[in-house]
């Protein structure tokens, strides 16, 4: 006996039809889509709610026009979206006796030469945006090489940890931080004397591209001695560990230990980068942002070259079998620990390196430039992009940097008006971004094949897709 | 020496800040218990308490400064903390819907589970900031916080004594430890939490109702940071950060006793709040938060299971 999927839905629908009229799944579909309103309304809503009238936002998003208008909304998508709905079921019965799904054309390896044009092209267009379109007001230039540069720098390092090995670390800002202070100590900015000045006689008073290796040195060290002890434990108490490191590190930096970090003042007037050698000069002067954007794609090719070596070679298969099934990789002989270690390293000592990038080009840093909200934002432009994929990660953090310093406009786009998004709710968006993208697509925008595989298969039990289970006991650390 | 002449003060001080980091703690650890997850976003629904019991006594008591006596004063300060509790269960009520269940039908990997724990976190706090301006609430005070006893030493400012604040903070505190502690090992609600901590697939072939039993266990771990929160901001500024620091220290709690563990986490609590208080009386006041972060750093490292060892899933 052969029953159609239309026959079958209209019998179920007989059988509803005697349910309570609410019970219908479609109203429940009509309060999903007016809450998720209701709350959007807030949310868009420019309005800052105030301290003394708690009820002021909800007034204004709610009880207002504004109101009204997303009710509207909310009922009109709804009505769209259930005709839509009808017609999409109907189709479905039809296609019902056609194969479930048709294998699609594998398509054949892409020339490799093809991929090198293009990342070619890539990487020609941006040495030229800065003299393209609006990149050449001085604002979008400063936007591209004091937050887009520094921060695809970042988040290529903890792609590392977080998409290759599979570890979470919250704290990554924190040696972005150490990366800042070892500049503006090398720089001789710091410590500061007794008056509150920098010393006249500082111990160290370096040009700045020495900050570079001795910073990644430092800052490995920094990595090493605080995954040494925890990465022995369960992978999710090195989230909690790392967030207690970067409280520890801003503390530090606050309390100003034998002047050392120059308190909540900090450090001013950190030097720019400068070059005189074989006869050339050059000054990354402040003025001028677009050298340092040069000098961050430099940074950034320098970095993803490596990277993307690393990815291939024995390292990298390495992360891909922890993170892949922990307890596996260890039985077969791989060293976890140090595995995990080297790969958390690797990521401190990129934040690091950003860090001193980011010290030159604001040249004034206190405690407050690195809150921990950073370190999440960092995280949320590696999964936005799709963790694991160096593309990826670099599209995810130029878009989400760049997206907010858009938003929030020049200063000559609104001189008399409100930026389209208050700068202050910022970080609601991205805490909204990371829910949303964590609960449709985990994946990201530009998944890597393999990382988008491990996490479908680890939703059908196959594997683990991070580090984050308990080293199985007994087996080789 | 400070600490031999300030004992008793800094004891009872502890105390007081250990039954609310305990309260907070058990939120964590119970999440733990049946999900196997670090709720970050626990801090939050303690923060939301705090703002909800906030409002209920900006409408009740008015911001005129006036302070209600006799019944009323009961009456207010009940009615604040329950309000506290409904908020803070409503908030981890609709996380654990809105969040955490379709990852749990799609069987997401942990990673992607902190993940989305951290993006909650962030994301409720910083729309409090924009429903509720980013300053410090003005929290009317619904009694009058006399004296009850004196303790023995004196402080700066004379004798230190110990006023019906304090006592009502430990006494709520003690009644909510005591009456979880009897719902997990007497009740079926209980039964069923222990079922789902030891082995959630085994529980649901022994007939019980995971997912019910999930959402009630957010139910009571909100409740009670709800009310946490509503007693702290009796006594500390209220704002939309006011989450993030008591939520990381009543997770050092839930880690120090044992995660998982729920008697651990009130013994956690305890003895964190009283660390906490002697460092201050140590060292100087800003380093409280590095000595709280080192005894988490040192517990996990010398006993990674805490100090009643995880027992996830026996009676309490």
């Amino acid at each position: 006996m052969t029953t159609s999927i239309s026959e079958l839905s209209a019998q179920v629908r007989q059988l509803r039809s005697h349910d309570a009229w609410w019970k219908n799944p479609r109203w429940a579909r009509l309060f999903t889509i007016f809450a998720v309103f209701m709350v959007l309304s807030i949310l868009t809503n420019k309005v800052q709610g105030s301290s003394s009238d708690y009820t002021l936002l909800f007034k204004n998003s709610w009880f207002s026009a504004r109101g009204v208008q997303f009710l509207i909304g909310s009922v009109v998508i709804w009505a769209i979206a259930e005709v839509w709905r009808a017609r999409g079921l109907s189709r479905i019965a039809a296609q019902a006796a056609q194969p479930v799904r048709q294998v699609k054309d594998i398509p054949a390896l892409k020339n490799v030469w093809v991929k090198r044009a293009s990342l070619l092209v890539l990487v020609v267009v941006a040495i030229l945006l800065p003299t393209m379109g609006m990149f050449t007001l001085p604002y979008f230039q400063s936007v591209l090489a004091g937050q887009v540069g520094v921060y695809v720098l970042a988040a290529l390092g903890l792609n590392v940890v977080v998409g290759w090995a599979g570890l979470l670390d919250l704290g990554y800002i924190a040696f972005f931080a150490i990366g800042a202070y070892t500049t503006a100590i090398l720089s001789g900015k710091l410590p500061i004397g007794a008056d509150g000045s920098p010393e006249a006689h500082p111990p160290f008073h370096l040009n700045l591209f020495f900050a570079f290796p001795i910073a990644v040195a430092l800052t490995m060290v920094a990595g090493l001695i605080l995954g040494a002890p925890t990465l022995r434990l369960r992978g999710d108490y090195l989230a909690i560990v790392t967030l207690g490191f970067h409280e520890i590190v801003l503390t530090i930096a606050r309390n100003n230990p034998k002047n050392i970090t120059g308190g909540a003042l900090g450090a001013t007037g950190i030097p720019t980068f400068r070059f005189n050698l074989f006869g050339i000069h050059y000054d990354w002067n402040t003025t001028d942002s677009k050298p340092y954007w040069y000098l961050a794609i430099g940074l950034i090719i320098v970095v993803v070259f490596a990277f993307r070596r690393l990815e291939h070679s024995k390292v990298g298969r390495t992360w891909t079998a922890i993170r892949e099934d922990e307890v596996a990789a260890a039985a077969s002989g791989v060293p976890t620990v140090k595995y995990k270690l080297m790969a958390f390293a690797i990521g401190a000592s990129t934040s690091g390196f950003a860090g001193v990038l980011a010290t030159a080009k604001i040249t004034a840093i206190t405690p407050e430039n690195f809150p921990l909200a950073v370190s999440i934002f960092v995280l949320a432009y590696v999964i936005f992009g799709g963790m694991g994929s160096l593309t990826g990660v670099i599209v995810g953090a130029s878009l989400m940097t760049f997206l907010p310093a858009f938003l929030q406009g020049p200063p000559s786009w609104f001189n008399n008006g409100v930026p389209v998004v208050d700068p202050k709710d910022i970080p609601m968006w991205i805490g909204a971004v990371l829910l949303v993208m964590m609960i449709f697509r985990p994946q990201g925008l530009i998944p890597s094949k393999r990382r988008a595989q491990e996490l479908a298969q680890a939703e059908h039990g196959v594997g683990d897709a991070d580090a984050m289970t308990e080293p199985a006991e007994g087996v080789a650390p | 020496m400070y600490i031999t002449q300030h004992f008793w003060e800094l004891l009872f001080q502890g105390i007081r800040l250990g039954s609310l980091y305990a309260l907070i703690a058990i939120g964590y650890t119970m999440v733990y218990g049946v999900l196997q997850l670090i709720n970050f976003a626990h801090s939050e629904v303690f923060m939301s308490g705090a703002l909800g019991g906030v409002f209920m006594l900006t409408a009740l008591v008015g911001t005129d400064g006036k302070t209600p006596g006799g019944f009323s004063a009961v009456e207010y300060t009940a009615l604040a903390l329950i309000a506290g509790a409904a908020v803070g269960a409503a908030i981890a009520f609709s996380l654990e819907r809105v969040a955490y269940r379709p990852l749990r039908q799609r069987h997401a990997p942990k990673l992607v589970y902190l993940i989305t724990a951290i993006g909650a976190s962030i994301f409720l706090y910083n729309l409090a900031g924009k429903l509720f301006g980013r300053n410090n609430l003005q929290v009317p005070e619904p009694f009058h916080s006399g004296k009850v006893f004196v303790l023995p030493g004196t402080g700066p400012a004379g004798p230190r004594t110990v006023r019906s604040l304090d006592m009502l903070i430990i006494i709520t505190a003690v009644v909510m430890m005591i009456a979880l502690d009897l719902l997990i090992s007497r009740t079926k609600l209980g039964a069923g939490i222990r079922a789902v901590a030891q082995d959630a697939e085994t529980a649901q072939l022994m007939g019980v109702d995971v997912s019910k039993v999930i959402s009630r266990t957010f139910l009571i771990g909100g409740l009670l940071a709800g009310v946490g929160g509503v007693l702290y901001a009796m006594f500390h500024a209220v704002n939309y950060t006011m989450g993030f620091v008591p939520g990381i220290k009543a997770f050092t709690a839930a880690v120090l006793g044992g995660i998982g563990n729920v008697r651990g986490a009130m013994l956690g609590g305890l003895l964190l709040g009283i660390v906490e208080t002697f460092s201050q009386g140590i060292f100087k006041l800003e380093w409280v938060d590095v000595v709280s972060f080192v005894v988490l750093v040192a517990v996990l490292l010398i006993r990674p299971t805490g100090i009643l060892g995880e027992r996830t899933g026996r009676a309490a």
